[in-house]
């Protein structure tokens, strides 16, 4: 059985039956339960639910401790680049901690941060800047892009025994989608296969999955089968289904929201250069923000971002005029 | 400043006679395997602080966390960690506490309370209250102790953690040991603010600041807020003033300060200062003294011996331990 209902409140669902099940899991940030109304609030009580000062520090530190401590917290932090205040607790003490403890603590933290609000939100909330994270051991990273794996991804995260960074997507927030009843849980480092084909492989993350599927649509009219395939997770990655679609169709294409250099987008293309060259009929073409702060002005934040034209692009680019390709 | 006026037995002072000696001898033992590189990584010695770790360790139980930085050694023993496991954690073995991991500015020792010790100055602080936040929900009496140097209160993560310990009432006592130096530079040098007791006075818990090179003004100090946390109070702030004898890390040339006259420094060594007020109030007497250094450098020695019979850590272990499973 199933519900139809808005990204946003698939991901409420989750926090909300993960607290029902285990009442160590906490749910603290700026701004949450600030009326008495809170469902939140009203559920589990502000023991469990907590209103912070703007200390992004100490929230995601106190988070630290307190999961080093045995409860399980999900700090909101709205926006992902708010967590930029808190790096030395995101990347130095949370992922490293259990590391070097020689295994004998566990950190069970989720860092819930919106990205990519490309919507005049202009150069300091729009950022997709995940790939800051990718690269740090210990850490964990989950792009959602549809309700059901909003609320199942979220609740593997609570569940999970590692520092998660749950990015969801601002422009996804109002989405709706069929979620499964009670309890649903995606696991990590499974990608999902959202339309299969044979031409091309297109990995996309978050947003830029619809995207990608409006240009598979529109291609298909050309004759044109396109795989799109969406990690999901992006630590742990599920390399293997991508490799496994490129050995079929030979071509691959990666669709990006961040900007390219140091991206995910890179690390999967060399993921795939290094691990699947012979299945390669043609270079592997990114297609990802370009290289540049998103601007405030709507052309402007239109022209750096990756868009179903442009994905329709590298698809063509990558079918012909290769210079290695032989279909 | 609050003088000592320690309710003193022979007891006590014979144990915080043996912890302070068990830090000393620890600590130079280090530093000469550190000078011969059998102890081969970074490491900050807390020789001149032995007084305020024995002094507030030495009255927490195991359940007790505590939260230190990067001088972390002399804390890690007063809250029970065992030398040989320290010292093979310092030597990079597989037997050490943290399986070599982790190392002097790292150690974790969760059986005695040692939650953690943090390299980055004041990461400490946020973590210790969110122990203090779990401990408080948990309604149990054990409460958190973070340790930290002068050095952090200039530092934002400080203030955040003082304002959310003070808002949320958390079951915590920071300790701060303001040695006067914040890595190589002096206090005067980075606040206008002298006492960091002063520092927190607006959000209006208890503070105090004593000499933290009497360890009987520590352990009182401590105390009249420990017995407050156990019944639910916090935060509090003690300092002590301590003087680091050490540079800031072994091989520090410490071109940047003066030496310390020799007669100055005996009367800031909280062990050779408590060693000779405890003889002379007839606490303890010579032999016994005699007694408790050659046990606790016998106990260094047992483990240096022991940390040499473990092994070095093989490659497996560094990919398994990224993820808890």
């Amino acid at each position: 059985m199933s519900h139809e209902i808005p990204y946003i409140a698939a991901i409420n669902e989750a926090i909300q039956l993960e607290m029902e099940r285990d009442e160590d899991v906490l749910y603290f940030g700026q701004n949450i339960a600030t009326t008495e109304d809170d469902p939140f609030l009203k559920a589990f009580g502000s023991d469990r639910v907590r209103v912070t000062p703007i200390s992004e520090t100490a929230e995601i530190g106190m988070a630290v401790g307190a999961a080093l401590a045995g409860l399980r917290p999900v700090v909101e932090l709205y926006m992902a680049e708010f967590m930029l205040v808190a790096m030395n607790q995101v990347v130095n003490e949370a992922p490293r901690f259990r590391y070097m403890s020689g295994g004998r603590v566990k950190v069970p933290l989720v860092l819930k941060a919106g990205y990519g609000f490309t919507a005049g939100w202009a150069g300091q909330h729009t950022g997709s800047i995940y790939s800051m994270f990718t690269g740090v051991p210990g850490l964990k990273v989950v792009l959602p892009s549809t309700a059901a794996d909003a609320k199942g991804l979220m609740a593997t995260a609570i569940r999970d025994d590692n520092p998660v960074c749950y990015f969801h997507h601002y422009l996804l927030t109002l989405e709706h989608g069929d979620v499964p009843d009670g309890e649903y849980l995606v696991p990590f480092g499974q990608a999902a296969v959202r339309r299969e084909g044979g031409d091309v492989t297109i990995v996309a993350t978050g947003f830029m999955v619809g995207k990608a599927l409006a240009a598979a649509e529109a291609l298909a009219s050309e004759g044109i089968s396109a795989e799109v395939i969406d990690p999901r997770t992006l630590v742990p990655l599920d390399l293997d289904t991508i490799l496994t679609s490129v050995e079929k169709t030979g071509r691959l294409v990666l669709v990006d929201q961040a900007t390219r250099y140091g991206s995910a987008s890179a690390a999967i293309a060399a993921d795939v250069a290094e691990h699947g060259f012979s299945s390669l009929k043609a270079p592997i073409k990114q297609v990802t923000a370009l290289d540049a702060t998103i601007p405030y002005s709507e052309p402007m934040e239109a022209f750096l971002l990756p868009d179903e034209a442009k994905i329709s692009a590298a698809v063509h680019q990558v079918l012909g005029g290769s210079p290695v390709a032989t279909a | 400043m609050e003088r000592a006026v320690p309710t003193m037995d022979a007891e006590l002072a014979n144990r915080l006679l043996s912890t302070m000696w068990r830090i000393r001898a620890f600590e130079e033992r280090v530093a000469q395997l550190k000078r011969t590189m059998q102890v081969h990584g970074l490491i900050h010695l807390s020789i001149g602080g032995e007084g305020v770790a024995a002094g507030v360790c030495g009255q927490l139980r195991n359940d007790d966390g505590v939260y230190s930085g990067h001088r972390a050694h002399g804390h890690a023993i007063a809250k029970g960690a065992p030398l040989t496991g320290m010292m093979a954690e310092l030597m990079g073995r597989v037997d050490g506490l943290c399986h070599g991991l982790g190392g002097s500015m790292h150690v974790v020792d969760r059986e005695h309370g040692m939650l953690g010790a943090t390299g980055v100055v004041g990461g400490n602080l946020p973590m210790a209250a969110g122990d203090a936040l779990a401990a408080k929900l948990g309604g149990t009496d054990r409460i958190t102790v973070v340790f930290f140097g002068d050095g952090a209160v200039q530092a934002g993560h400080f203030h955040e953690s003082v304002n959310l310990a003070a808002l949320w009432q958390l079951p915590l006592i920071f300790v701060c040991e303001n040695n006067g130096m914040a890595e190589f530079t002096s206090r005067a040098e980075h606040s206008p603010v002298d006492s960091v007791s002063d520092v927190v006075a607006p959000y209006g818990f208890k503070r105090a600041t004593v000499e933290g090179s009497d360890v009987g003004a520590v352990w009182t100090g401590f105390g009249k807020f420990l017995k407050l946390a156990r019944r639910g109070g916090g935060p509090f702030l003690l300092e002590c003033r301590t003087h680091r004898r050490a540079g800031h890390y072994e091989g520090d040339a410490q071109e940047y300060r003066d030496e310390l006259a020799e007669q100055e420094w005996a009367q800031r060594d909280p062990l050779a200062r408590f060693q000779e007020q405890a003889l002379a109030d007839g606490l303890i007497d010579e032999p016994t003294a005699a007694e408790i250094e050659t046990q606790a450098r016998a106990a260094v020695e047992a483990a240096v011996e022991g940390a040499r019979k473990s092994t070095f850590p093989t490659a497996e272990l560094a990919a398994e331990l990224v993820y808890a499973k």
